[in-house]
């Protein structure tokens, strides 16, 4: 029953998902509507349960004194904050709206920029011209570097010329290949999650 | 081991040091590089030209969160000054529910700036659950997804949303995100339903989304904060992306700076010593 | 009678010769003495042409409510007097009509989407030159109508039922006991040597299976070569770190990896807190895992699964700890930040491979060759469709005959 009821309702949904695509009647499409509004307010409570998830760890880690609890307790000053502030109301000038853009958007601006020191890193260790295809990979990215910039298009006017062939011939032809088949493999496994083949998703390989 | 060999071995504080000066140094002493228009962003200018003024409105989708704040605002700003100069009216969503303040943030700053009014010239949407359900839904009908604006008034008393019904009545949606939400629009909004869609990405996805641009299932592209730039530009305004191409320029050019001389390095130190370390599978 | 000047032109009794020469004298000097001529009344303007031939039809393949309505352009279009066109609808053929839509001059069609089902309906097209409308004959009855199959779609449907009959027939063939031959995987032949070396070094593994949801199909890849790994490390008795970066797979994953530690009888080594959800946000993630790489200084790491900007400061942060990192995401942007950090990369759908090569599985071995089929078919028609529209293009057949049939052109 556990395991019978996901099967059968996903394989009913499944089913019906792909058979509306190709009858637009009124009658089909209102319950094509309904799911969709099911599948919205599932979504909804997958945000609960994350939190749900998030509280129950770190009160754990802190009722047994785990090393480094300190942290759970900035997680539970800043989510009481944060929740509380929004239930005041989170119109500009807020507090809420105050802690969102003066904390967390500089926090996660940072974050992000720290992909440029990580690059460079990279770029000093790793990039190596060990064989003919690292090479050409090596000169590719160099065009393209200095055609993505304005220096490029000073440099000589062949550099931005060379970055537009580059990105619209063999990365457009290479994406278009992976593209193709990893668009296949999501309709291959879709088909064995909705025959019951593929039940990864529920927790289990039987 | 040689000299070369050591040199491969810096601390990698070094070159972060090195980084933040690249950084620093163009706000300091800025260069002003020109900027070139391209095609993709050039095509999206265009279709966001071609909408009439006071009529259907244009959509932004503002689907990023704080982390590309710095590529992906640009954008905005300027595609949101671009049509409250020509009076195109302006309907802005989100599918990130750390894009509501964002999107906010903006939209109020520049309608502020044109002098704009609420409902009339502009409405914010707000944020719906369900990526695929939001873009999906609105196919059918706006109202089904958003039945009423982020404060809580019915679309059905909001002026400027009278007749805009689906994706028939949006002459152009633009959604800006750093991740693959441009996907699901494109499936899920253009195939269905033929909604022109446009879109502004980070510069690391755009090479993603240059198939959609030669099939025209994206009428146009911004990518980066290059992008940004241009189209700031093309509205002749310009703001945080020229002002940040300069910086970008000179990065570009430590970054490969970087690479020739570790080659050099590695190359010349291995002409002396027999190599011991693997693990770099292709470069 | 005034001039144009103003001057007014007297008369009274003077002599012949003076009167000639008065008025040659006038007309010399002052030309506007000459009688004005009366302004030409503006010529009446023309009446701006209706369009002619309206033509409405129930909109194709759709769920009803919705007329096409299409013209020929009013011949004042192209003159530029044509301000709008307006269309009117009505029940009735002569009276009733009330405006539905506005579309611009240069447009000759319009889609009433408004269109009540099942009622005859009647259209005519106005055009407006600002001052007033000029409307053409009216075109009906036509009748709004849902469609019970999308015939624009009829080749998705073919191409969908081909790619099911391959998987089906592969799937029964590996049932049956047919030899299905995947190629060498390099990054999943190492996965026990890595495994091998946590063991050794006393060091867990860590394990990432991205940053999406559980209905990417990447996720699901990463959650069954998971499941492998996970009865890899049970047999070992090393342990297994998953951090998870949305709830619903955390969820998933502490099932994957108990049923796994319970095939290899080792359900009591099982430690749930070791299967947790860190936080959905993506660089708050990045520096949580960052976090537990460097105090847990793990031997080996595994990146599988959808993975976005974070990519690059994962691999870097794991190599700074000296880690041996296999990954393996398809996320082709990603790629090259994974290539050059780690030992070994599996690229796009060799992530999907991943589960039926580590588990030999029949039915996952015989999805994977379905799917394998289908690409070559895929390929197979794009050089056909190449050929034809060059072909087409250079005139020596007649028309484009693969996109004519694939794309119901």
């Amino acid at each position: 029953m556990r395991r019978h009821v996901p099967l059968a309702l996903c394989f009913i949904a499944g089913v019906f998902m792909a058979i509306q695509y190709f009858i637009p009647h009124p009658s089909v499409q209102a319950w094509y509507e309904r799911l969709l509004a099911w599948l919205q307010t599932l979504l909804a409570f997958a945000f609960l349960i994350g939190t749900v998830s998030l509280v129950r760890l770190h009160a754990h880690k802190i009722g047994h004194k785990v090393a480094g609890r300190g942290y759970s307790w900035v997680l539970f000053v800043g989510l009481g904050l944060m929740v509380g502030f929004g239930f005041k109301g989170r119109a500009p000038g807020s507090p809420f709206d105050f802690m969102f853009q003066n904390v967390q958007v500089p926090i996660e601006g940072t974050m992000f920029s720290l992909l440029a020191f990580y690059i460079a890193s990279a770029a000093f260790r790793a990039f190596r011209a060990r064989t003919l295809e690292a090479t050409l990979l090596l000169l590719a990215a160099t065009i393209v570097m200095l055609g993505r910039v304005p220096v490029g298009d000073l440099l000589h006017r062949s550099i931005p010329a060379a970055t537009d062939w580059i990105l619209n011939v063999p990365n457009m032809a290479s994406k278009r290949g992976i593209m193709i088949g990893v668009g296949l493999g999501m309709m291959a496994t879709a088909l064995k999650i909705m025959l019951g083949i593929e039940r990864a998703w529920m927790g289990g390989t039987d | 081991m040689n000299r070369l060999g050591k040199f491969l071995q810096i601390d990698r504080r070094w070159i972060f040091l090195a980084i933040l000066i690249a950084v620093l140094a163009p706000f300091i002493w800025p260069m002003g590089l020109p900027i070139v228009i391209t095609k993709p962003v050039q095509d999206l200018y265009n279709a966001v030209d071609a909408i009439p003024p006071n009529g259907e409105p244009l959509f932004i989708s503002i689907d990023y969160s704080p982390s590309t704040v710095p590529e992906l605002d640009p954008m905005a700003l300027a595609i949101l000054r671009h049509a409250f100069s020509k009076d195109i009216r302006v309907a802005v969503l989100t599918l990130d529910p750390a894009g509501y303040g964002l999107a906010e943030r903006a939209l109020e700053a520049v309608a502020a700036e044109f002098g704009k009014e609420r409902h009339k010239d502009y409405v914010f949407l707000g944020f719906q659950p369900g990526i695929s359900a939001v873009v999906l839904g609105m196919g059918i009908n706006i109202r089904n997804v958003f039945p009423e604006d982020a404060y809580g008034t019915p679309l059905s008393e909001v002026p400027m949303m009278e007749g805009i019904r689906n994706y028939d009545q949006i002459p152009l949606l633009i959604t800006l995100s750093g991740t693959a939400v441009v996907e699901a629009w494109v499936i899920y909004a253009h195939q269905p339903y033929d909604a022109q869609i446009g879109a502004g990405v980070t510069a690391v996805m755009a090479t993603d989304y240059y198939p959609f641009l030669d099939t025209g299932q994206l009428v146009g592209m911004l990518g980066g904060m290059r992008g940004a730039a241009e189209y700031e530009t093309l509205i002749d305004r310009h703001d945080a992306g020229v002002r940040g191409m300069d910086s970008q320029s000179v990065i570009h050019i430590l970054i490969i700076v970087l690479i020739v001389v570790g080659n050099i390095a590695y190359f010349g130190s291995r002409k002396r010593a027999p190599e011991t370390a693997g693990g770099d599978a292709a470069a | 009678m005034r001039g144009a000047t103003g001057f007014s032109r007297r008369t009274r009794p003077v002599g012949g010769p003076t009167i000639v020469t008065a008025t040659l004298a006038a007309l010399l000097l002052f030309p506007a003495a000459l009688p004005a001529q009366e302004p030409e009344a503006p010529a009446p303007v023309a009446a701006i042409a209706p369009p002619a031939g309206v033509l409405a039809v129930d909109s194709p393949d759709d769920r009803g409510g919705s007329v096409d309505v299409s013209w020929d352009l009013s011949p004042d279009d192209a003159e530029g007097r044509v301000l709008c066109y307006r269309i009117y609808r009505s029940a009735h053929p002569d009276t009733g009509f009330a405006p539905v839509g506005l579309v611009a001059p240069g447009v000759s069609r319009f889609r009433d989407s408004a269109a009540p089902d099942g009622t005859p309906l009647h259209y005519r097209v106005a055009v407006s030159d600002g001052e007033r409308e000029v409307f053409s004959a009216s075109f009906g009855p036509v009748e709004a109508l849902p469609q019970w199959f999308h015939r624009g779609r009829i080749t998705v449907l073919i191409a969908s039922l081909g790619f099911v009959v391959a998987i089906v027939y592969f799937v029964r063939a590996a049932k049956a006991g047919k030899d299905l031959f995947i190629r060498r995987l390099a990054g999943l032949d190492h996965m026990d040597d890595a495994v091998g070396r946590a063991t050794e070094m006393g060091k867990p593994i860590l394990f990432i299976s991205g940053l999406s949801t559980i209905s990417d199909v990447a996720t699901i890849a990463a959650v069954n070569i998971l499941g492998e790994v996970a009865k890899k490390t049970a047999e070992y008795n090393t342990r297994l770190i998953v951090p998870c970066a949305d709830p619903i797979v955390m969820a998933v994953e502490q099932e994957v990896v108990k049923e796994a530690y319970a095939k290899v009888g080792r359900v009591d080594a099982y430690n749930e807190d070791d299967v947790f959800y860190l936080t959905r946000s993506q660089f708050a993630y990045v520096a949580g895992v960052s976090g537990i790489m460097v105090r847990q200084r793990p031997a080996t790491i595994l990146y599988m699964g959808m993975f976005y900007a974070e990519s690059l400061v994962l691999a870097e942060t794991g190599a700074s700890v000296g880690s041996i990192q296999i990954a393996g995401t398809d996320a082709v942007t990603q790629l090259p930040f994974f290539i050059t950090s780690c030992d070994y990369t599996l690229i796009g759908e060799e992530l999907y491979a991943a589960s039926a090569y580590l588990s030999r599985e029949p039915v996952l071995l015989g999805g994977l060759k379905g799917q394998d089929m289908t690409k070559a078919a895929i390929g197979l028609a794009i050089v056909l469709g190449a050929i034809s529209a060059t072909l087409a293009a250079l005139g020596v057949i007649p028309w484009d005959f693969v996109a004519r049939v694939l794309v119901n052109a």
